[in-house]
């Protein structure tokens, strides 16, 4: 028979499954495929605190969702036009996302009286006629897997275990993507294992071959590529993008890169990523705990390394006395903070941007620190590399707060030239006369940075209050009075690059200012809006202390300035407070980025108002 | 070891010494500005680290590099250093309250992973600087201003916990006694790795004579049990024997010389050490002082670097071109 082909602009996949069914892989190789056609990719993971929480239950479910188009994307999309639930409990936890007309592929074997009654369902959605508004298309996915398997004289358990791979594979014929990559990567994965591989490289032809030969799968899709930039891509995380930015600092600073780093979610991938390259000179020191792991980076600081520390929130609360030391010494450090919901142990796995204020206040005394955030996964990297020129020439903690979605999400990178990276070579203070630790720098206020191992600079520094100049112990209120001033001067006139305003009519009266991982979604909803014919600016903060010397200019320029958060309104405290100016905020708290609709109803208040 | 010629006055800075007088910090000051020359480390490649508290202050009056950090969180600054910076000697101050109470936790770690630090432990069981509350290793039933009925507390011996934290070497000394203390400098940097030297350090204001059973002349003799590799163990009237499986202190005129236990600070098995840290007790009736353990073991900043040569050695050094480009790539024209 023949089938049809439809061309797409665009379209939504979500993968769903039990933490242990591999949704996460699957996912990740159907990103990688569409990605090598040309498409323009955003992707989202979602998946439990619980690393295997009791299997088919609501608490156990993981997805992967997977936004791809013809053309530039902001975001990972809203609702998905497809949804793959692997079990009944992955249906049901997703159902509420889709929209009439969805396509729904289900494995129907699972879908047994005991799994159903597992999560609630008093009757099957699979027969009940609760899914009629969808595209419905049970497959037997475990059994016909099995089948598929049956000559291959692999143990029932794996030939199931394989199961997502035939998922993949029928997505993969669905969608035209190409199926060579994924034979590739399987033969790499489970090369050792010669019984696995030919299970799941079975699987994955068996569901191909499931799409193009039944009845059941009439039609299949085709979306062209993007136009992007010319250049050489790939598909990048906001983890490793961080670690690979770090490399590139280190490189472009000669500094040597020491990570000290206790493991928390959704941080320790930067941990992860950063021990296997150790050839660039690279130390990972995982330590006894978060106070170790900041203390580390700022001892090696001080030996003149690079000295980085990777957490989150609850891990930043620990830390906050050894950067308030870092503040005193003025030497860099680098703290990145990949938030996650709050407060306490609060939402592990889900994003969240509620630890701005902590990084901006959170410590004892009058303690600036500089405050920069990417604001896509791939900034990740630029951020990086803007945190090494700033703690390095200002000798001042930076934090950068990026967070669980961008860390987690990927979206093409366009890789770099290395010979592009700013330069970022530093000078440690030479051996002089009459040398004075906390002398300054007329133009940076920064002190020198001079390392142990200098011939004739030996002195001493600590937590106490110092001497202007001398460094020396000092009570003395009028120097404490100075030294304070000095240190916030000094944050304060960090360069940062002004703030850049997207205003294509350049009469919009409203702003819409984001800061952190938002500015996806909140593009994506403006984009929309002006396709509708809206008036509206967009503008987004990569830094926040110091803000850019223009912000409060741009402020004033707009009669209405809204500011969405994924917290309670932290950015437009700081801004009203800088700037007296009346702020709007959109505030939610849900551990999910925001949506493109729901942002243009916010967009769209502001602007009827 | 070394041309350089340096004198205790080269390793003393120019600020005021600020501790009370007569405390136990002025005489371990001096002996450790008088024993720094023989070090044979030119002094910008000497750096003390430390916490908070009276002893903390250490750092600021030796002519050397220094940090003066956090309460408790001295180990974890050196260590940072001491990894990335394998060519310093690193020295830790901390007290009793520093090392044992807040910062607990660091100084275990950095034992069991043989960091190359010499951590000097100044014990005066008290807290000074906060005027007089009691310490982790004051005795117990201690009456202080924060214990007016007696402290509850059960004591840490010092030299338990850091042999149960796989210390590769363990020593104590006495703050008034210059000669010995100076010989556990010796061994301490001769050690690679972590070192530990618990001294017993006088509070005048607080404590005042806590340890005068091992420093009066009358009765030292018979308190101290000197712990000398390859020597019998025994004080003036005291000698250590072998007894039921472990160590038992007995008058020296009940037995004869040769049941007495030859010192061995070298035995791989740290039950030898850790039953020498149970002689003593709070009332200090008999006192093991000297080298408890010093056993061999790979340094931590060795390894790590060893890892890193290793990988450079069998991959090439990092090349970030081949890095940022990856392997799954697509061209878009």
């Amino acid at each position: 028979m023949t089938k049809t082909v439809i061309p797409l602009h665009q379209v939504t996949i979500r993968f769903a499954g039990d933490s242990g069914d591999g949704m996460q892989l699957t996912g990740d190789r159907f990103t990688m495929d569409t990605a090598s056609l040309g498409n323009d990719i955003s992707t989202l993971p979602n998946f439990p605190a619980e690393i295997r929480a009791p299997q088919g239950t609501l608490p156990g479910v993981s997805s992967f969702q997977l936004h791809f188009a013809d053309h530039h994307i902001q975001t990972p999309g809203d609702a998905p036009d497809v949804l793959v639930a692997m079990n009944p409990a992955a249906l049901k936890a997703n159902i509420k996302e889709l929209q009439r007309g969805a396509m729904i592929i289900v494995d129907s074997d699972e879908f047994t009286t005991r799994n159903l009654s597992k999560v609630g369902y008093e009757t099957n959605p699979l027969e009940d006629g609760s899914l009629d508004s969808f595209k419905l298309h049970p497959v037997a996915l475990t059994s016909i897997t099995v089948a598929a398997l049956a000559e291959l004289n692999v143990a029932r358990k794996d030939a199931e275990r394989s199961k997502n791979m035939f998922a993949l594979g029928l997505l993969t014929w669905m969608y035209h993507r190409p199926t060579e990559a994924t034979e590739k990567f399987l033969a790499a994965k489970f090369g050792k294992k010669p019984e696995v591989l030919a299970a799941n490289m079975a699987a994955f032809k068996a569901g191909w071959n499931y799409g193009e030969t039944t009845e059941d799968f009439a039609v299949s899709y085709e979306i062209a590529p993007a136009k992007m930039p010319p250049g050489t891509y790939r598909n990048m995380s906001g983890n490793v993008a961080m670690a690979y930015g770090l490399i590139a600092g280190s490189k472009r600073s000669n500094l040597k890169l020491f990570l000290g780093s206790y493991p928390i979610t959704p941080a320790s991938d930067i941990l992860h990523e950063l021990s296997k390259h150790k050839k660039f000179g690279v130390i990972t020191f995982q330590a006894e705990d978060e106070i170790a792991a900041v203390g580390s980076a700022l001892g090696a600081s001080y030996g003149g390394a690079l000295g980085v520390t990777t957490t989150s929130g609850p891990g930043l609360a620990l830390k906050t006395e050894m950067i308030g030391l870092a503040v005193m010494l003025e030497l860099p450090l680098i703290i990145i903070d990949v938030q996650r919901g709050g407060p306490s142990t609060g939402l592990p796995t889900k994003t969240e941007q509620a630890d701005l204020l902590q990084a901006m206040f959170g410590r004892n005394g009058e303690s600036p620190a500089v405050v920069i955030a990417p604001s896509t996964a791939t900034d990740c990297f630029a951020i990086a590399l803007d945190a090494v020129r700033i703690a390095t020439t200002y000798r001042v903690p930076v934090f950068i707060l990026s967070d669980g979605y961008i860390a987690n999400g990927t979206e093409p990178w366009k890789i770099p030239n290395v010979d592009d990276l700013p330069d970022l070579r530093v000078e440690f203070a030479k051996t002089q006369e009459n040398f004075m630790p906390y002398e300054r720098d007329p133009i940076t206020l920064a002190r020198p940075w001079a390392i142990p191992g200098t011939k004739g600079m030996e002195h001493r520094i600590g937590g106490v209050e110092k001497a202007d100049k001398t460094g020396e112990i000092s009570y003395d209120p009028t120097n404490h009075d100075l030294m304070v001033r000095l240190r916030a001067a000094k944050v304060a006139g960090i360069t940062v690059p002004d703030l850049e305003v997207d205003d294509p009519s350049n009469d919009a009266k409203v702003l819409v200012l984001g800061w952190g991982s938002t500015f996806g979604p909140i593009a994506a909803a403006i984009e929309a809006l002006r396709e509708n014919g809206q008036k509206v600016a967009q503008a987004h903060l990569r830094y926040i202390n110091p803000f850019p010397k223009n912000l409060g200019e741009v402020l004033a320029k707009y009669d209405r300035v809204l500011v969405p958060e994924m917290n309670m309104g932290q950015l437009a405290m700081l801004l009203k407070s800088e700037f007296l100016k009346d702020i709007t905020g959109y505030n939610k708290v849900r551990g999910l980025p925001f949506s493109t609709s729901e942002l243009m109803e916010a967009i769209m208040v502001v602007l009827n108002d | 070891m070394t041309d350089l010629v340096l004198t205790k006055k080269d390793f003393t800075s120019d600020q005021e010494v600020k501790w009370c007088p007569g405390c136990g910090d002025y005489s371990i000051l001096s002996t450790v500005q008088g024993y720094l020359p023989e070090l044979g480390v030119p002094r910008e490649n000497v750096v003390f680290i430390s916490g908070i508290g009276c002893s903390s202050r250490f750092p600021y009056y030796l002519e050397t590099f220094g940090i003066h950090s956090v309460h408790g969180r001295a180990p974890t600054l050196a260590t940072g250093l001491a990894i990335s910076r394998p060519d310093l000697t690193v020295f830790v101050i901390t007290g009793d309250g520093d090392s044992l109470s807040i910062g607990g936790n660091h100084l275990i770690h950095a034992l069991r992973r043989n960091v190359n630090l010499k951590i000097l432990l100044f014990n005066n069981r008290i807290y000074g600087l906060t005027k007089g509350q009691y310490s982790p290793t004051s005795e117990q039933g201690k009456i202080t201003k924060s214990t007016p009925a007696g402290s509850l507390d059960t004591p840490f011996n010092p030299i338990s916990l850091a042999l149960g934290a796989e210390a590769t070497f363990v020593a104590r000394s006495i703050d008034s006694d210059r000669k010995h203390l100076t010989e556990m400098l010796r061994a301490a940097s001769a050690h690679k790795g972590s070192a530990l030297i618990e001294i017993y350090q006088n509070c005048p204001i607080f404590n005042d004579d806590a340890f005068q059973i091992v420093k009066d002349g009358e009765t030292k003799s018979a308190a101290i049990l000197q712990l000398v590799h390859g020597q019998p163990i025994k004080s003036a009237t005291h000698g250590v024997i072998y007894k039921e499986g472990g160590l038992q202190v007995v008058p020296l005129d009940s037995v004869s010389e040769s049941d007495l236990v030859i010192h061995n600070a070298n035995t791989p098995d740290p039950t030898y050490a850790f039953a020498l840290s149970r002689l003593s007790s709070s009332i200090l009736e008999h006192v093991p002082v000297g080298v408890f353990r010093d056993v061999e073991r790979a340094e931590y900043g060795g390894l790590v670097n060893d890892q890193v040569a290793d990988a450079i050695k069998t991959q090439g050094a990092g090349d970030l071109s081949k890095l940022l480009a990856g392997t799954d790539t697509w061209v878009v024209k």
